[in-house]
């Protein structure tokens, strides 16, 4: 059989994305018509940037979730006359054919390409939030109270800024460091700020009503508490805390690695940015009224500072899951962390480089891929920006 | 101001032993010492072997007292064999124990010596050291000034078409992290699909000899990416220049937009960049590591990903003391920098 030539690849790239295709309009549809209602959210469509910005950020979630539907061959089977054959060729079989061609295992560039998404959606803006609940609990008292607290904390996020990303990486991700369990005494402590933002959140908010207090109080630490455990814990490794029919999260070692040192790497810079907001915010007036009132300082930080800083901080936040995208491609590259066989988009670069003088597509493609998707987060958060400046 | 200098100096060193001690403890936990042994002494020896190679060559001792021993703050590790003969940290091969030093660490000038290249680490730091910091030199060359230029560009006229075109380049480059420019780049100049062969692939070559075809694309990777962000940056300070009082009066009694942007507002507007290109420094670090890797040209960037890959101790030590001096010097040369060029702030 005849391979494809670019205009039938073309064609068959768009026709295997209908499921994104459709999402994309729906979604686009639907807020475009209701953008007055929607807030912050409906404003990001007065802007052209913020549009495309979105468009291509909903377009790689949309492929992520869709995945299943998109690829056309199984990520990992191989077929060895598929070795580094150009985008186009029919498999040997001649029942279908590589749109994207294939890597040098002989496995399909396309399908891969796809599934990488999975990994990026899953772990970069998961891994963010926690670098911000760890950042906004340590940042928001640092900034408000100063002092030796300040001193402290900001001399511990200097240290692990100081630290060169890749020197951290490769300290701390290699199967060496999985065994000693140290990743996940990091995680038993970083995931525990989420629970602690949000009681404290709750506390600050609801101690005048107890009753609804202590029910949602016990809700978070039912709930929290049990996904936090799943979460961290692990049967058979260090931290096995849970027994194995209550761990409903399993995360494989060296994900959880991963997720820790990225979510490690990141809080720093996020204290830094909260607590400098903070600083500034605390000398409105309208915390002096909250002092005033009598109101606790958990309350005027939680519910007066932090919502007046979203501005900025949502802009950030879009930044950073870009950052952090690059970071989890960085460690791809360096081939740390996750499997070899892993689809993610650093790792199949990674592999790809190699041959890149005689076969350039096994790499290219998801160096776009990731490009794109950082670059449509970049753009979502120049539109935010402009947006949220506007009123 | 030199009591500014004097803390600043003080929370420096400080940071430095606690960085280095990090270090220090990572890479000395059991698994990563196991791992040492059996590279050294064959991967196939037993658990017992295992501890009595590491108690022979010193790395049986606390980790504290090891720490110090590298510092150089307490005195070397010495191990008498059954033969009666005399190995230590301070004894070098062939020479009698009974004259070596007591102490020999970084203090004294004695930086270990590296497992994987069988050599001092000093010398090793020494020559990777300087490929890195000529490669480093040209990317300044390149990426300070242009980007400069762009940010002035852009932010001389808000809004317009020109600052649109610019402002959008200038993100393209910021989303594209270097293992995916170099890739790019690569396989546009230098591979044979696309065919224009203009520049080489690897910088191997470039450590005997420059030239712009084997050293420009390296160069050219790492610029990329620290220029949209320093573009970003000085826009943004000349944008805010540009509405100064300042200038309109200027522009009011007749002065042409050309000089208006190169007298009154370039000067003003390269406050902020200056500090962002210092603190690009230890970014450019981060890109260096991967471009080196990728363009495999052997400076400090590659010796770093050859000492972490390996565990080799002594010489991920000194790297990482390079490396963190690298970020607090330029961090201490910015602030220090930005009150010389902006009288209005004062160090208290």
């Amino acid at each position: 059989m005849e391979d494809h030539g670019w205009g039938s690849i073309i064609a068959a790239f768009l026709t295997q994305f209908w499921p994104v295709w459709l999402a994309l309009v729906i979604t686009f549809a639907v807020s475009i018509r209701y953008k007055r209602r929607l807030g912050l959210y409906g404003k990001l469509f007065d802007s052209n940037i913020g549009m495309i910005g979105f468009a291509i950020v909903m377009f790689w979630v949309f492929t992520a979730f869709f995945a299943d539907m998109i690829v056309t061959h199984d990520t990992l089977s191989q077929i060895s006359q598929m070795k580094n054959k150009s985008p186009g060729t029919v498999t040997p079989d001649g029942a279908s054919w590589y749109i994207l061609g294939g890597d040098h295992l002989g496995r399909d560039v396309f399908s891969r390409m796809v599934l990488g998404s999975r990994v990026v959606i899953q772990i970069a803006p998961m891994a963010t939030v926690f670098a911000f609940m760890v950042g906004i609990t340590l940042g928001l008292p640092a900034g408000y109270y100063g002092g030796k607290l300040d001193t402290v904390l900001s001399f511990l996020a200097n240290l692990i800024l100081a630290f060169p990303v890749i020197l951290l990486f490769y300290l701390l991700v290699t199967p060496e460091m999985v065994q000693t369990g140290l990743p996940q005494y990091m995680a038993v402590v970083l995931f525990l700020f989420p629970l602690i933002f949000l009681i404290v959140l709750l506390n600050s908010r609801y101690y005048v009503r107890p009753d609804l207090r202590n029910m949602l109080i016990a809700g978070v630490i039912l709930i929290g508490g049990w996904a936090y455990l799943a979460l961290v814990s692990e049967p058979g490794s260090r931290v096995a805390l849970l027994p194995k029919a209550m761990d409903f999260i399993a995360l494989p070692g060296n994900i959880l690695i991963v997720f820790v040192s990225v979510v490690f790497v990141n809080a720093p810079t996020v204290y830094r940015i909260i607590r400098g907001i903070v600083l500034d915010i605390k000398t409105r007036d309208y915390v002096a009224a909250a002092q005033t009132r009598g109101e606790g300082p958990w309350y005027i930080m939680l519910w007066e500072i932090l919502p007046n800083a979203r501005g900025p901080l949502i802009v950030d936040f879009c930044l950073r899951i870009g950052y952090t995208t690059i970071l989890l491609g960085t460690l791809g590259f360096f081939g740390l962390g996750l499997s070899p066989e892993s689809p993610d988009w650093g790792s199949t670069i990674n592999a790809g480089r190699k041959l890149m003088s005689i076969a350039p597509h096994p790499a290219i493609v998801p160096a776009l891929a990731l490009m794109s998707l950082v670059l449509g987060l970049n753009l979502l958060a120049d539109g935010l920006r402009e947006e949220s400046l506007r009123d | 101001m030199l009591k500014f200098l004097l803390r600043r100096i003080f929370t420096m060193v400080l940071t430095a032993l606690c960085l280095t001690f990090i270090v220090f403890y990572l890479t000395n936990l059991p698994p990563n010492l196991e791992k040492v042994a059996k590279s050294e002494a064959g991967s196939r020896i037993t658990d017992a072997e295992v501890a009595s190679w590491l108690e022979k060559n010193g790395y049986a001792r606390p980790v504290l007292v090891r720490y110090g021993e590298w510092l150089g703050v307490a005195p070397g590790w010495t191990h008498i064999d059954e033969a009666g003969a005399v190995t230590g940290r301070c004894v070098a091969a062939g020479t009698d124990a009974a004259t070596a030093a007591r102490y020999c660490g970084v203090l004294q000038g004695y930086w270990g010596f590296s497992t994987v290249f069988k050599e001092g680490v000093s010398g090793i730091i020494g020559t990777r050291l300087a490929l890195t910091g000529t490669l480093m030199f040209w990317v300044m060359v390149l990426m300070v000034p242009v980007s400069l230029i762009i940010g002035v560009l852009a932010g001389m006229r808000e809004g317009s078409k020109l600052d649109r075109t610019l402002s959008t380049f200038s993100i393209a480059t910021t989303a594209t992290p270097e293992y995916v420019s170099g890739v790019i780049l690569i396989v546009v100049f230098s591979s044979s699909i696309v065919g224009l062969k203009w520049f080489k692939g690897t910088a191997t070559s470039a450590m005997d000899g420059i030239t712009f075809e084997n050293f420009f694309l390296p160069v050219l990777t790492i610029a990329l990416y620290g220029i949209g962000y320093i573009a970003r940056m000085t826009r943004a300070s000349m944008t805010e220049v540009m509405t100064a009082q300042y200038i309109r009066t200027a522009r009011l009694k007749g002065v042409s937009f050309k000089n208006v942007v190169m007298k009154h507002a370039l000067r003003n507007a390269l406050i902020a960049p200056f500090t962002v290109i210092m603190l690009q420094f230890p970014w450019l670090l981060n890109g260096v590591v991967i471009v080196e890797t990728l363009f495999n040209y052997k400076g400090f960037g590659w010796t770093l990903v050859q000492a972490a890959g390996n565990n080799d101790i002594q010489l991920l030590l000194g790297c990482s003391v390079v490396a963190v001096v690298v970020v607090l010097v330029t961090q201490l040369i910015s602030d220090v920098g930005y009150v010389y060029l902006n009288p209005r702030i004062r160090i208290s």
